[in-house]
């Protein structure tokens, strides 16, 4: 019945030609690496300052991995623009007068969207491992073969993608990039951040999208969380299954 | 052929279009007529399900126009032309529409040098005067050489040069068997373009009938039109402004 290749073709082309989006990639991939150098000498020098106790608890994959946050904003301001840009300059409306089928078209979104934060994720993840680990230094950095390792590098690809697309989803919905970031970012550097150092909240906090998502990103699990590298990923993976149905309703039931 | 058949649309309190029957055949221009806020954009863009109706239902070839596999290549709409991205190019706006409803590529040049856009193909939208924006509606109308057009307001900031040429498009069209309505305020345009004309006001059918016809009452649109619609206006300007 209806086309979705056609769709998905139609969804890459408006991708492809508008310049905001191919930026935030761009800056995805140079802030993530950027700060993985920062960090990698940082540690390199103050590794020999550190406490017993510090030494013990150093994971390189872990601190490596820092920069990936504040990429990931980036990714995630892709994921939203991919939507309100339609919405904002009411292409929405030409767009769905190509695909009217709202299945369709927001299959095709999804599919794109993902398709290309996939690819970025697995670009910027790898590049930021090997320059986060190089910085840090052959005596106390860690080997992508490394016990642990592999599985912290292919879960902070997923960990990434899906967080795009969570965006997506709730961007959907909400239609405003302003009120969909103003969720978003104080969600992912703050709220996340303090609930999970509170004691009494903190087994809920790990459920917050990004927290139970991001606990993957190390080489050795922590003591205190209840959910594991994988559970965690679950429980991302479901906040995004519950963003995408609900911006499929929105997208059903309201006018454009 | 367009089928409206008993439509109507309200909004939380307001009645936009209140169970609107008329068809559109093809081979003429229909003209659609009516005061501000008497619901023309909103039946228009049910036609393309752009407005779920409240109740009743819009037709395009007797399907609903979701049913259509490649709508673009059917139905060719110019509903608010100013809806563009403004980073994107004239030509990359027409190019993902020509994709996702496979239209040749080729298309995509001949449409715009068909509205007199190949200079500003490459430009940014944001860049674009309103008469730009309108000529980029239209290309993309006429992108999948469909057999049915929805016009709104096509007129909207065209040059004189542009008028004269969109009176003769869409009588061009229409000769071709192909079904055309347009809605315009402008009654002396509407004179010259509309065989058959279609008046609503606040959303109810005021007279579905041909264009001479409805002038011979009076001996002109815009006269007849007025004393038509008198009663069924919700936006007159005030004693004083007349
Ligand atoms: N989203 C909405 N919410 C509430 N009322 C609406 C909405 N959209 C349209 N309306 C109302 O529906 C009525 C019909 O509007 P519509 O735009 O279809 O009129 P129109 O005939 O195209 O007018 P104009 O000649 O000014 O373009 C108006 O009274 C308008 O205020
Ligand atoms: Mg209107």
């Amino acid at each position: 019945m209806a086309d979705l290749r056609a769709a998905v073709a139609f969804e890459w082309t408006k991708i492809r030609t508008v310049r905001s989006t191919l930026w935030c990639l761009i800056l995805c991939l140079l802030v993530s690496v950027l700060i993985a150098l920062l960090f990698g000498w940082v540690l390199r020098g103050a590794y020999d300052d550190m406490s017993a106790e510090g030494r013990a608890r150093f994971d390189p994959v872990a601190s490596g991995f820092n920069g990936l946050r504040l990429g990931m904003i980036c990714l995630v301001v892709f994921g939203v623009l991919t939507i309100t840009g339609e919405y904002g300059s009411g292409t929405i409306r030409s767009s769905l007068a190509a695909v009217p089928r709202r299945g369709v078209f927001y299959t095709a979104k999804v599919l794109t969207c993902t398709a290309i934060a996939l690819a970025v994720s697995t670009v910027v993840v790898l590049a930021t491992f090997f320059t986060a680990q190089t910085a840090i230094g052959a005596a106390h950095n860690a080997s992508i073969t490394d016990a642990g390792v592999p599985r912290a590098v292919v879960g902070s690809v997923l960990y990434m993608t899906l967080l795009c697309v969570f965006a997506l989803g709730l961007a959907t919905v909400l239609r405003s990039p302003a009120l969909t970031l103003g969720i978003l970012v104080p969600l992912f550097f703050m709220v996340s951040e303090i609930l999970n150092n509170i004691p009494g909240v903190r087994n809920a906090a790990q459920f917050l999208p990004d927290a139970a998502g991001g606990i993957i990103m190390r080489r050795e699990p922590q003591a205190h969380t209840i959910l594991t590298a994988w559970t965690g990923m679950a429980v991302l993976a479901a906040w995004t299954l519950a963003a995408l149905t609900a911006a499929h309703l929105t997208l059903k039931h309201r006018d454009p | 052929m367009i089928e409206i058949d008993r439509l109507t649309k309200r909004h939380r309190t307001r009645t936009a279009v209140d169970d609107l029957s008329f068809t559109v055949e093809p081979g003429r221009v229909t003209g659609f007529l009516g005061p501000n806020g008497a619901g023309k954009s909103t039946t228009m863009r049910a036609v393309i399900g752009l407005e779920r109706p409240t109740s009743g239902r819009a037709l395009v070839h007797g399907l609903p126009y979701a049913e259509l596999r490649h709508p673009l290549r059917q139905v060719g709409a110019l509903l608010d032309a100013r809806a563009l991205h403004g980073g994107r190019t004239a030509r990359a706006h027409l190019l993902g529409l020509a994709r996702g409803n496979r239209i040749p590529d080729r298309r995509v040049d001949e449409v715009l040098d068909t509205v007199g856009l190949t200079g500003a193909a490459d430009r940014r939208a944001k860049g674009f005067s309103l008469g730009m924006a309108q000529r980029l509606g239209l290309a993309t109308a006429l992108l999948g050489d469909p057999s049915v057009l929805l016009l709104d307001e096509p007129l909207n900031g065209l040059d004189p040069e542009g008028i004269r040429w969109i009176r003769g498009l869409m009588r061009g069209l229409a000769a071709e068997g192909r079904t055309v309505l347009v809605s315009s305020h402008l009654m002396d345009e509407m004179a010259l373009t509309a065989d058959h004309l279609v008046v609503i006001g606040r959303g109810r059918l005021l007279a579905d009938t041909p264009a001479e016809r409805f002038v011979a009452r009076t001996g002109s649109l815009e006269e007849a039109f007025l004393r038509l619609t008198a009663d069924a206006s919700d936006h007159r300007a005030g004693k004083e402004a007349r």
